[in-house]
C-alpha cells in the first residue's frame, strides 16, 4: 500500500490530500484534527518532523508540519489553519518532542499560543522586546486596519 | 551533599560560528541539569527574503552561514525550482553535487581540527587545517572564492567548470583523499582518542528518534537518514557512495562518521569530474509562478529544508528556513546530563553548533556571583583529563 492510499484510508473525509509531485504531498486539515493526523504520522507510521511553518495569510495563522518518509523520499506537510483573533493552537509536544523550539517560535513571531507547551518562553527574540509584537506577521494595510479582527 | 553551581557558556566569541548561551548546573563535577538560549544573532532573515527578489534571495542565504555557505542556497534554489518545475540541466546538477561535497570536506575538517584543540591534540588540529587549506585551493579554481561561492542560481549554476581545469582539479582530489585517509586513520586507531571519546556524551537512539536530529549526529545514534540517498537530488542518484552509520551515539562515533565521511566525499567528487556530461548550465528560468515548494540538501551538520511559498510575483510570499543546529542542539541535554564537567566541552563540541563558545565558559557561584573557573580553566579541565589518560597508559 502506497503511502497516500495509507493516509487516506486511515482519515477518510477528515483530510484533504493534493500530491503535487511523487516526493511532495500536502494535506489540509482541520485544527481539531490536526494532532490526530501527526500523530498517526509520526507515532504509526515512523515518520520525521522534519520543521513547521508558520504563515500569516491575513485571515488566521496556517501552519505546515512538514513530516519527512525518509524510506519513501516523500514530505508530507500536514496544513492547518489557526484562525484569528484567537490564536490557540494545541501543543505537540507531548507527542513530538522535537517539536519545543518550533513553537516557541511560532509564538513569539506569529503570536500564536501553543496550549500546554511545558515552556513557551522566548527563543530567538530578545527578553526587552515589546509585547504584542510579532514581526512574522503580514503588514496591515490602512482599510484593514477598521477590521479589528486582523 | 555538594552545592549546585551555573556554569555559562557563551554567549560570543569571535571564533562562534553562532552565538549561543549554554548553562550548566554542576554538583561538584557532575552536570546535573542544562539549559541554552539562542537568538544572539537572529537577523529576520526569513522576513528580510520577502523583500527581496528570488534572484537575491540565493545570495542572502548564503550569508546564513560562512562554514557551510553552500547549503542554503542549495536548499533553496530547490525549493524554487520546486514551484515553477523547471528542469535543471545534467551538467548543472554535477557542478552543484561537486560544490556540495567540496564543502562537507572542509566543514568536517575543520570541526575536526577544532575537536582536536579540545582534547588538547593540538597536532590535530593543525593538520586537519593543514589539509583543509587545498580543499579552499579547489574552491577558488572553480568560483574564483575561497568560501561564498556565489554558485547557485534558480535554474542551474552561475559558473561552469572549465575542461582544462578537470585534470588538476582530479589530481588535487587525489592529494585531499591522501591527506583525508591518513588523518582518519591516525586519529581513529589513537588509543588516547579512544579511551577520550568512547563512552562518552552518548545519544540514545529512542532520544535520537524523539528529538529528531539529522545528519551526522543522527547517523551516530544508528538513524540511517541521510538526505542525499534517501531524497536524491542534484547527481547524488547517479553517483556511488555509502552512508555511514554508527550504533554507538557517543563523542567517537560522531567524530568517526565525519572522518569517514570526508573519504566518500572525495569519491562523489571524483566520479562528477569523471561523468559530467556537455551542455548548457543554466535553465534560464525567469517565471517563478504560483505554488509553494520545499528544498532539501544534507549540509554537512545534516538536513537543511527550506519551505518558500510564492505569490506569483518576484518576491517570495514566506520563506522558511530550518538550519540543521536547530533540531541538533536540543540534543546535549540529553547527552550532557550525568557527565563530568571536563566532558561538557567536547560533547556540545560534538553536536558541531559553535563549541568554540565554550572558551567563554565560566563556573560561577549562584548565591555570591563570583567566578570559580573561565573557560580557558575549563579547557584546561578537558585536556587535562587527556594528559592523565595518556599518562596511565604508558
Amino acid at each position: 500500500m502506497s503511502l497516500t492510499e495509507q493516509i487516506k484510508n486511515k482519515f477518510g473525509d477528515k483530510i484533504e490530500m493534493l500530491q503535487r509531485s511523487k516526493k511532495r504531498i500536502y494535506i489540509t486539515v482541520a485544527k481539531e484534527n490536526a494532532k490526530e493526523v501527526v500523530r498517526y504520522l509520526f507515532s504509526d507510521m515512523g515518520a520525521r518532523f522534519s520543521i513547521a511553518t508558520g504563515i500569516d495569510n491575513r485571515t488566521a495563522i496556517e501552519i505546515l508540519y512538514h513530516m519527512a518518509f525518509d524510506k519513501n523520499g516523500a514530505v508530507v506537510s500536514v496544513r492547518t489553519l489557526v484562525p484569528k483573533p484567537e490564536l490557540k493552537m494545541p501543543t505537540f509536544t507531548d507527542i513530538i518532542p522535537a517539536a519545543e523550539w518550533i513553537e516557541r517560535e511560532i509564538h513569539e513571531m506569529l503570536g500564536v499560543e501553543f496550549v500546554g507547551h511545558p515552556g513557551l518562553e522566548r527563543l530567538l527574540l530578545p527578553d526587552d522586546w515589546e509585547e504584542g509584537v510579532y514581526p512574522y506577521r503580514k503588514k496591515t494595510f490602512e482599510s484593514e486596519k477598521e477590521n479589528p479582527e486582523r | 551533599m555538594a552545592k549546585e553551581k551555573i556554569i555559562p557558556i557563551g554567549p560570543f566569541h569571535p571564533l562562534l560560528e553562532e552565538p549561543e548561551y549554554f548553562k550548566f548546573f554542576v554538583e561538584g563535577e557532575k552536570v546535573v541539569d542544562a539549559d541554552v538560549r539562542i537568538g544572539y544573532n537572529h537577523r529576520g532573515i526569513e522576513k528580510l527574503a520577502e523583500s527581496k527578489t528570488f534572484e537575491q534571495d540565493v545570495f542572502l542565504v548564503e550569508r546564513i552561514c560562512g562554514i557551510c555557505s553552500t547549503s542554503h542556497p542549495f536548499a533553496f534554489v530547490q525549493a524554487a525550482e520546486d514551484i515553477s518545475g523547471t528542469q535543471v540541466p545534467e551538467r548543472a546538477q554535477y557542478i552543484r553535487t561537486i560544490i556540495g561535497e567540496l564543502e562537507r570536506i572542509h566543514s568536517h575538517l575543520l570541526w575536526v581540527g577544532l575537536a582536536g584543540h579540545f582534547i588538547g591534540y593540538n597536532t590535530v588540529f593543525m593538520w586537519a587545517w593543514k589539509y583543509r587549506e587545498p580543499v579552499l585551493d579547489i574552491f577558488e579554481v572553480i568560483s574564483g572564492n575561497r568560501n561564498h561561492y556565489g554558485m547557485f542560481k534558480v535554474g542551474g549554476v552561475r559558473r561552469d567548470i572549465k575542461e582544462q581545469d578537470i585534470p588538476g582539479l582530479l589530481k588535487a582530489i587525489d592529494e585531499v583523499e591522501k591527506f583525508c585517509s591518513m588523518l582518519t586513520k591516525a586519529v581513529m586507531d589513537d588509543p588516547v582518542i579512544q579511551a577520550r571519546t568512547k563512552g562518552i556524551g552518548i545519544l540514545k537512539k529512542q532520544d535520537a528518534i524523539d528529538l529528531c536530529v539529522v545528519g551526522p549526529v543522527a547517523r551516530a545514534s544508528g538513524i540511517e537518514i541521510d538526505i542525499r540517498k534517501d531524497h536524491p537530488y542534484a547527481a547524488y542518484d547517479k553517483v556511488n557512495f555509502d552512508k555511514i552509520v554508527m550504533q554507538d551515539g557517543d563523542v567517537f562515533s560522531k567524530a568517526a562518521i565525519r572522518l569517514l565521511e570526508t573519504i566518500e566525499s572525495v569519491k562523489i567528487i571524483r566520479q562528477c569530474l569523471k561523468k559530467m556530461p556537455q551542455g548548457p548550465i543554466d535553465a534560464d528560468a525567469r517565471d517563478i509562478g504560483i505554488g509553494e515548494g520545499i528544498g532539501q540538501h544534507e549540509a554537512p551538520r545534516g538536513e537543511v529544508i527550506h519551505y518558500v511559498r510564492s505569490n506569483g510575483s518576484n518576491y517570495p510570499e514566506r520563506h522558511k528556513i530550518r538550519a540543521p543546529s536547530f533540531m541538533n542542539v536540543p540534543s546535549f541535554k540529553r547527552t550532557v546530563i550525568g557527565q563530568s564537567i571536563s566532558d561538557a566541552a567536547l560533547i556540545t563540541a560534538a553536536v558541531d553548533p559553535c563549541y568554540c563558545c565554550t572558551e567563554r565558559m565560566a563556573v560561577v557561584d549562584r548565591d555570591t556571583n563570583k567566578v570559580l573557573f573561565t573557560g580557558d580553566d575549563l579547557v584546561r579541565l578537558c585536556q587535562e583529563k587527556t594528559e592523565k589518560i595518556k599518562g596511565n597508559m604508558i
